[in-house]
């Protein structure tokens, strides 16, 4: 088992390496030229050409590959040119606000995902399995900005019970940093009131995010237990008397859990890197928010560091995926292959 | 007539002219057809016809697991004198912890694939209404007595194994070890070797009828073989369409079969003697969807004559014991 996990472990970091390849040679392909765009377009041309000296712009693909290799394996990621700071400052700032922004879509997710799908299974092809459908194909085509949209219109306008944008509210001081999760941090120092704040903050941006994930678990948590419940073994759980909610939280969702979680923990994992417009939309202080504001500046290091930072987040969840269906599986935990 | 009511009495299950049908894209299917059935206390009867005559769909009624599809559009199924088709919740609970169990057919599947043996019996137990049925220890003793009584080899390292790590037989004398690990009135196995190695299927029967008797159960065994219904059962009804065609002693059954599908049937055993390749039956099953109106059988009938397209033969009682639905067999006609 530990030398299964150590495999993928192995493999995933050759996957990394042909990502940090690909990202490199895809930022540098794209048009504009980085240290004009930082300057502006009034610089004196000397000062623009020291510049891209500086960060070795001026030299071959390969060269410069091999030196920001050799940055991040010691730990730096490069100079943002617009924010001015080491990257891996601006990263230790954006990435908290979205890992806990992330983390508590992901609690709706897998929670409201199981819920839904149970019931739908649970009243299949009946009144609540049609309009658990019919929400979770709304959740699947419409984009999550539209939600964000009409949820602010609704919460923010119509009932006005929730703040539309930041982290915390103007006027509270950010709490004492030690995870980066401002609910975790001002509940560590026992501000809870600033913790409610923070959380007020981050309901309704987390729900928005959360819609299509929630739509597909649930999609995908009917489908395999429907299908599970064809099962004979269902159907004996049944005749031996075991009550019905037991049946279907215990002994159809266990054996159902392998494709909800792979697809939840991807979908779980898509939302570090892929939240721009919610996170814009939502004025959040986010590690998407950040990418995208230095794709548009051509910030090259900044692209680079915030792909290669979902990338691992990515790869990482993989690794976790595999983990717990393993534990959930013995077939999957007991057979030697990989 | 004091000798019936006795006999009435002793019945744990009794169905009485049960209609069945199934919904599906093209309209209902009927499957039942007015089925008729008892099991007596402690007996071992046989249910032998060929795939697809509503064999498991009978005892699936009678154990109260039809799928959400099936329809029931008459009868009665009585069990130990109580109709299950109008019990309440509470009766069906009672009816599920302790009177009946079911072995399916495919052993594979009908052990869940991500809980241990151990797990999966305890949970039975749990749910057995037995004294001390909450308490673990009791669930681990039964669990143990349970698979050595099967001669499983090992049992606490059995529970500790997932169902895939054991091979069919195995599996399928677990599944004989859960549903007689707590008393229960009767049994229902259906198929319970046809997914086996040949080589054990011999050896899974006689497990299956030791245990029966061991524990005072009745049996009800579904099979397509007239050979394993005689090794096991005590009487055997021959089902076609679902219809009990004919039922009689297993013995006499052998000495004598009567209805013209049964003979068919009886054909179709090789003989070590020789006499060649058996010659079955030509044609095949109705449509369930628009079945013939008379006797189901008719258009395969070497016998058939013009009422047999009118209306369902009553059941003849040919010889004690010996009942069989085909109008050759009316008092006053000779067959």
């Amino acid at each position: 088992m530990i030398l299964k996990i150590l495999k993928r472990v192995v493999s995933y970091l050759l996957v990394l390496l042909g990502l940090s390849v690909f990202v490199f040679i895809l930022v540098r392909v794209m048009p504009g030229d980085t240290a004009r765009l930082a300057l502006g377009p009034r610089a004196p041309e000397e000062t623009v050409q020291a510049l891209r000296r500086e960060m070795h712009l001026d030299k071959s693909i390969p060269v410069q590959y091999y030196y920001w290799l050799k940055g991040i394996l010691q730990g730096d990621l490069g100079t943002s040119v617009i924010s001015k700071r080491p990257i891996t400052e601006d990263i230790a700032f954006y990435l908290p606000a979205t890992v806990e922004l992330a983390l508590l879509s992901a609690i709706f997710m897998a929670t409201f995902g199981i819920l839904l799908g149970v019931t739908a299974t649970k009243y299949s092809e009946k009144w609540p399995d049609a309009i658990i459908r019919v929400l979770s194909y709304l959740g699947i085509v419409a984009p999550a900005f539209l939600w964000a949209v009409l949820a602010m219109l609704l919460f923010a306008y119509l009932i006005p019970i929730l703040p539309v944008s930041g982290r915390i509210s103007a006027g509270i001081a950010p709490p004492v940093t030690r995870t980066g999760l401002y609910i975790v941090d001002y509940l560590l120092q026992g501000n809870f009131a600033g913790a409610w704040d923070a959380f007020r903050h981050l309901v309704m941006p987390a729900i928005v995010l959360s819609f299509g994930g929630i739509s597909q678990s649930a999609r995908i948590c009917r489908a395999s237990m429907v299908s599970n419940m064809e099962k004979p073994y269902a159907a004996a759980e049944r005749a031996y008397g075991i009550p019905e909610n037991k049946i279907l939280y215990k002994y159809l969702l266990k054996p159902s859990l392998n494709s909800f979680i792979s697809v939840t923990a991807l979908d779980i994992a898509m939302l570090f890197g892929g939240a721009y417009l919610v996170e814009s939309i939502f004025n959040y202080p986010g590690l998407s928010r950040y990418g995208l504001t230095a794709m548009l500046n051509k910030d090259v290091f900044a692209v680079s560091a915030v792909m290669l930072v979902d990338g691992v987040i990515v790869i990482g969840f993989n690794l976790v995926t595999d983990i717990i269906i393993s534990f959930l599986d013995p077939r999957i935990r007991y057979s030697s292959s990989t | 007539m004091e000798t019936h009511i006795k006999e009435q009495d002793n019945r744990v299950v009794d169905v009485k002219n049960l209609f069945i049908s199934f919904r599906t894209f093209k309209g209902y299917t009927k499957v039942l057809n007015g089925v008729n059935l008892h099991v007596r206390r402690k007996e071992k009867i046989a249910i032998v016809g060929e795939t697809g005559c509503g064999k498991t769909t009978t005892v699936y009624a009678i154990a109260q697991i039809l799928a959400k599809q099936a329809r029931v559009d008459g009868g009665e199924i009585f069990f130990k004198g109580r109709d299950s088709l109008r019990m309440n919740e509470k009766e069906l609970k009672q009816l599920r912890a302790s009177g009946i169990s079911v072995i399916f057919q495919d052993p594979i599947a009908s052990l869940n694939p991500v809980f241990t043996i151990g797990d999966q019996m305890a949970e039975v137990i749990r749910y057995s209404g037995i004294e001390g049925a909450r308490d673990p220890r009791v669930q681990r003793e039964r669990t143990v007595a349970a698979l050595r009584e099967t001669s499983l080899p090992d049992p606490e390292r059995l529970m500790e194994n997932y169902p895939f790590q054991l091979s069919g037989g195995m599996r399928q004398r677990i599944c004989i070890a859960m549903s007689l690990a707590t008393p229960r009135d009767l049994v229902i196995a259906d198929e319970p070797t046809t997914n086996l190695d040949v080589t054990i299927q011999d050896q899974v029967l006689k497990i299956l009828r030791q245990r029966v008797e061991e524990k005072q159960s009745a049996l009800i065994l579904i099979t397509h073989s007239l050979g394993v219904a005689r090794e096991v059962a005590d009487r055997i009804y021959v089902m076609y369409a679902g219809n009990m065609v004919e039922t009689a002693g297993a013995e006499e059954l052998f000495r004598e079969c009567l209805h013209p599908y049964s003979r068919g049937l009886m054909s179709c055993i090789p003989k070590l003697s020789g006499g060649g390749i058996a010659s079955g039956i030509p044609g095949h099953l109705p449509s369930y969807y628009a079945p013939p109106p008379g006797c189901r059988f008719e258009p395969r009938c070497p016998h058939a004559m013009p009422r047999c397209k009118q209306a369902m033969p009553p059941m003849y009682e040919a010889a004690p014991g010996h009942c069989v639905a085909c109008y050759l067999y009316e008092r006053g006609t000779s067959a």
